[in-house]
Parts: structure tokens; sequence; C-alpha cells
């Protein structure tokens, strides 16, 4: 690990001055961080520590109906407030089925936005990535690449983005705040991700010093709450990142689908809304013929960067899958494998 | 900033002055402390060997940088004892085979105790059924794959922590 400047702001006007210094790092959870800093991936000079900043750490809720989840909120703590699983089952399921529990105990949900790409050419410093050192090439393109990104992808980075919170989260109009020092911002957590286009060591609309002080979801999120799923699928059963996963979430009027909200994980840079497909199942059925279609809306755009095709159809059948599972309804209790596709299924072991 | 930092550990407060701010809790615990049985395998958060409860819950120890946590009560593996009585989950590990070569236990131990206190903050979200147990527990990896004893060794201790709950509550 190199060596760094450490220093803890009592408050958050002097953090995101502190923050703002180049070669600066924001310190919560430090569950990723830490990670990237003892492999030399990242080597900031100078550790500005959030961690104890006041205020951030609350679940707020909101007079309209919505939630004010505080950036320094750590993942666990959110996935077991018993009004937010009723109210938004679906990203705690998706925060359930992510890491490990010791990890979910000090990851922040400021931090999960940020964690950085699992793509193992950016873990591994001996390798060309253009998003450690820009310009200096891609060994994912051509290299082992059957993770990478299927949609959104440039030729100069065909990583995605590793975290389950953010696509239930996308899919249900969250919003991120911003602090800087600028002043304040909300930036819709849709556009907040950046595709890796030319630029792929810019990964989001953070400015320098810019500080995540929470993320509100709408109270109309909470109108999904008995149709809404997460399902994920990863090469071993848990603590493991998603090959694709998709939220689905729909709203029943009589039956017939009145809204519906799906976003996908794995296939992209970014938590990947699938406006296309939603639009395709409002006023329809919840059949399978629908989510049939829905599916190939969401998928249409994509295009292979390597030995992933397959990732292409995977997805689409986790559509059609988390939009069956969101029509049957939200199941009373927390699965014992939270988003997974063999939930209630294993006896092993 | 200075380097100082004071930690409650296994119920003892301890004052320190850090050589250096990239020390982790984990190091600070083993190179500094003496407190050997917190274990170092991947230093990465991947395998749960350096699980130890930091102000009651569960984390990785080699990601915890021991600055940002001064202040922090932690428990180790050498705290769970009470003298020479094992701790139930101990005990379990023991009575249920929950270990072959015993690298990755002291991990298991205590991710193991930190499930059974969040079950009782959370209610039905951790682990009460086996299934549940090993989800619960998927944080922590063991190479000899001792799974199936450290699965029944958590289950029986969960129990056998109820029924005390229950006896002192009575």
């Amino acid at each position: 690990m190199n060596r760094f400047e450490y220093a803890r702001p009592a408050t958050l006007a002097e953090a995101v001055i502190a923050g703002a210094v180049p070669g600066a790092a924001y310190l919560a959870g430090g569950t990723n961080l830490m990670d990237l800093m003892k492999g030399g991936v990242m080597q900031p000079g100078h550790l500005v520590d959030i961690s104890r900043l006041p205020e951030l750490d609350r679940i707020e809720w909101l007079s309209d109906g919505g939630v004010r989840i505080g950036a320094l909120v750590r993942n666990a703590d959110l996935a077991h407030d018993a009004k937010f699983v009723q109210q938004f089952p679906a990203v705690a399921e998706a925060l359930l089925s992510g890491a490990s529990a010791q990890l979910r105990n000090a990851a922040t949900a400021g931090g999960n936005l940020l964690q950085r790409t699992r793509c193992a050419y950016f873990y591994d410093t001996a390798s060309a990535c253009n998003k450690r050192d820009p310009s200096a090439g891609c060994d994912a393109v051509g290299g082992e690449n059957r993770l990478h990104a299927v949609l959104g992808w440039s030729e100069h980075c065909i990583a995605t983005n590793p975290s389950d919170f953010c696509v239930p989260l996308t899919a249900l109009d969250a919003v991120v705040e911003l602090q800087g020092p600028a002043g304040r911002r909300d930036i819709p957590l849709e556009t907040f991700h950046l595709l890796p286009g030319s630029t792929p060591e810019r990964e989001t609309v953070l400015q320098p010093g810019e500080l995540i002080t929470a993320v509100r979801l709408p109270a109309a999120a909470a109108g999904f709450a008995a149709n809404a799923r997460y399902l994920k699928i990863r090469e071993r059963t848990s603590y493991a990142f998603a090959v694709v996963s998709a939220a689905a979430a729909l709203r029943l009027d009589n039956g017939m689908i009145a809204e519906a909200r799906i976003a996908l994980g794995g296939v992209a840079l970014k938590p990947w809304r699938a406006r296309a497909a939603e639009a395709t199942l409002a006023g329809a059925n919840p059949d399978q013929a629908a989510f049939q279609r829905a599916a190939q809306a969401a998928l249409a755009d994509a295009v292979p960067s390597g030995d992933n095709a397959f990732k292409i159809e995977l997805a689409r059948r986790i559509v059609v899958r988390a939009l069956a599972l969101a029509a049957a309804g939200t199941p009373a209790r927390m699965p014992a494998l939270p988003a997974s596709p063999f939930a209630g299924a294993v006896t092993h072991g | 900033m200075g380097l100082s930092i004071t930690l409650t550990i296994n119920g003892a407060k301890r004052a320190m002055t850090l050589d250096d701010p990239r020390v982790t809790l984990l190091d600070l615990l083993r190179e500094r402390l003496d407190l050997t049985g917190t274990k170092k395998a991947c230093d990465r958060g991947q395998c749960g060997a350096c699980t130890v409860l930091l102000d009651g819950r569960r984390v990785n120890s080699c990601l915890a940088l021991a600055l940002s946590h001064d202040g922090a009560d932690i428990l180790t593996v050498e705290g769970v004892a009470q003298g020479d009585q094992l701790h139930p989950v101990q005990a379990a590990f023991i009575a249920h085979d929950g270990l072959q070569c015993g690298f990755c236990t002291p991990g298991q131990i205590m991710s193991a105790i930190g499930m059974i206190r969040e079950g009782q903050t959370w209610g039905s979200g951790a682990g009460s059924d086996p299934e549940r147990v090993r989800e619960a527990m998927s944080g922590n990896l063991c190479r000899c794959g001792a799974y199936l004893g450290i699965t029944e060794a958590v289950l029986d201790a969960q129990r056998a922590m109820a029924e005390t709950d229950r006896r002192d509550a009575a």
C-alpha cells in the first residue's frame, strides 16, 4: 500500500475542501478502497476519512412518502430496516445478495455507488487498462472477457459495474444527492455513472471534492412494493458478483400491468435501465409472451464484446424470469438465498 | 492529526501510537498486540479468516484502517471464553467437528457469534435454518471443506444461546 496523509475532517464543509485536493480519496467503509490500495490499483496521496461525518448515517422518511438514505448508512442496516424492506423489497434483496455479511456490515450506501469495476485487468497492475492509466490500452479486449459488457461498451473499455444495490435503485428512479466545494446538487442515479466512450477513467459525474451525501427514493417507488424482485445469476450461490442480474418491479391494476420498471446489472459499465422494455409492458397482461417481448426490447442493442455472447441470451432469460417472479408477488419473507434462482431449492450440504 | 488511538480490545482499554497510518486493525492485533488468534489469510476481504466484532458487528479486520476506528470496541477470538469455560460457539465447533486444520476457525467462530447477535437484532433476518446459516456464513471460507460441521455447530450454538437467554429472562 502506498503512503498517504490521513485526515478526518469534522464537518462536511471541511471534508469537501480536503477531498478536492489532487490525489485525495474519501474513505468510508473502506471495503473496496483498502482492497484497491493493497493491490496498488489506487494510490491516493491523501485519505479523507468521512466515516464519522455527522448526520449522514440516517435513514430518513420524507413527508411525501419517499426515503432519504444517508451516504454512510451501512448496507446491512438498510437491508434489515423493517420499514425499508417493506417499502422497497427489491432494493433490500439486492443488498443482501451482494458481498458477505462482514462486508455488508462495513460497506456504505455511498460507497456502494462508487465501487470500482471488478474487471481482472483493472485489478492487475501488470495489465493495460485505460481506466487505471488513460491511453494505455485495454487488455480485456481480446483477453479473458466472458464476464464483460454487452451494452454501452467501447473499444476503450468493456468492463462492467459490479453493484447490485444500484440496479433496483436505478429502476426505481433513485436520485443521488451531492455536496461539493461549489454547493449541493441532485443527479438521477440513471445519469450518475458514465459509459466508457473514449474516457473510461471518468466513471461518474462527480467533480473534484464532490461527495455523495444521500440517495433518495421517491414515494412512487414504494408503489411497486407488492411486485418487486431482484434476480442475480452468479458463478456460485453466495458471495459472488453478478454475471447478469435484473430488477423487475410491476404496478398491477385489475390484473393488468399499469407500469413496469426494469434494470439490468452486470451487462454494462453502469446500472442499465431498460426503458424500451418497460414501455412494451404498459397496459399488457402479465404473461410469458409480454415478458418475452420486454426481454427482446431490453437486449435489442446488445453486442458481445468478446467471448460473452451467452450473456445476451442469459440476460433475456433473467429479465423474463425476474418479471415472472415480480408478477407472482413479493415474498412475505426475504428468501433464504436472496436474489437466487435456486432459492428454496438448494438442499445440499 | 497524530497517530494516537485508543481501542477497547476484549474489554481492556488500550492506548497506542501507530508508527504508520497504513496499519489495519488486523495487523495492529497480530503484529503490535500479539493477538494472533485473528488470522491473516487473503488480506483482501475475501476469506473471512480475520473476522472480529467491531462495536458488536462482524467485519473483515484486514480492510479496516486502525486509525479510522479510534475509540472502537473490538472483540477477538481471545476474548470470547469466560476463563476456562468456552463460549457456546467454541464448544459447538468442537462437538460437531466444525474444523479440520483450524486456520479459518477463529474467523468462523467470530462470524458465527456476530451472526447470532445480528439475528437477535434483526429478527428473522439472519440464520435460523441450515440454508439461512449457510448464506449468513458465506463470508467465511474453509478450504478443508468442514462446512457441514460448521453449519451444525452454528445451529446448535444458536439453540444453546437462545435457551440460555430464555433461562436468564425467566
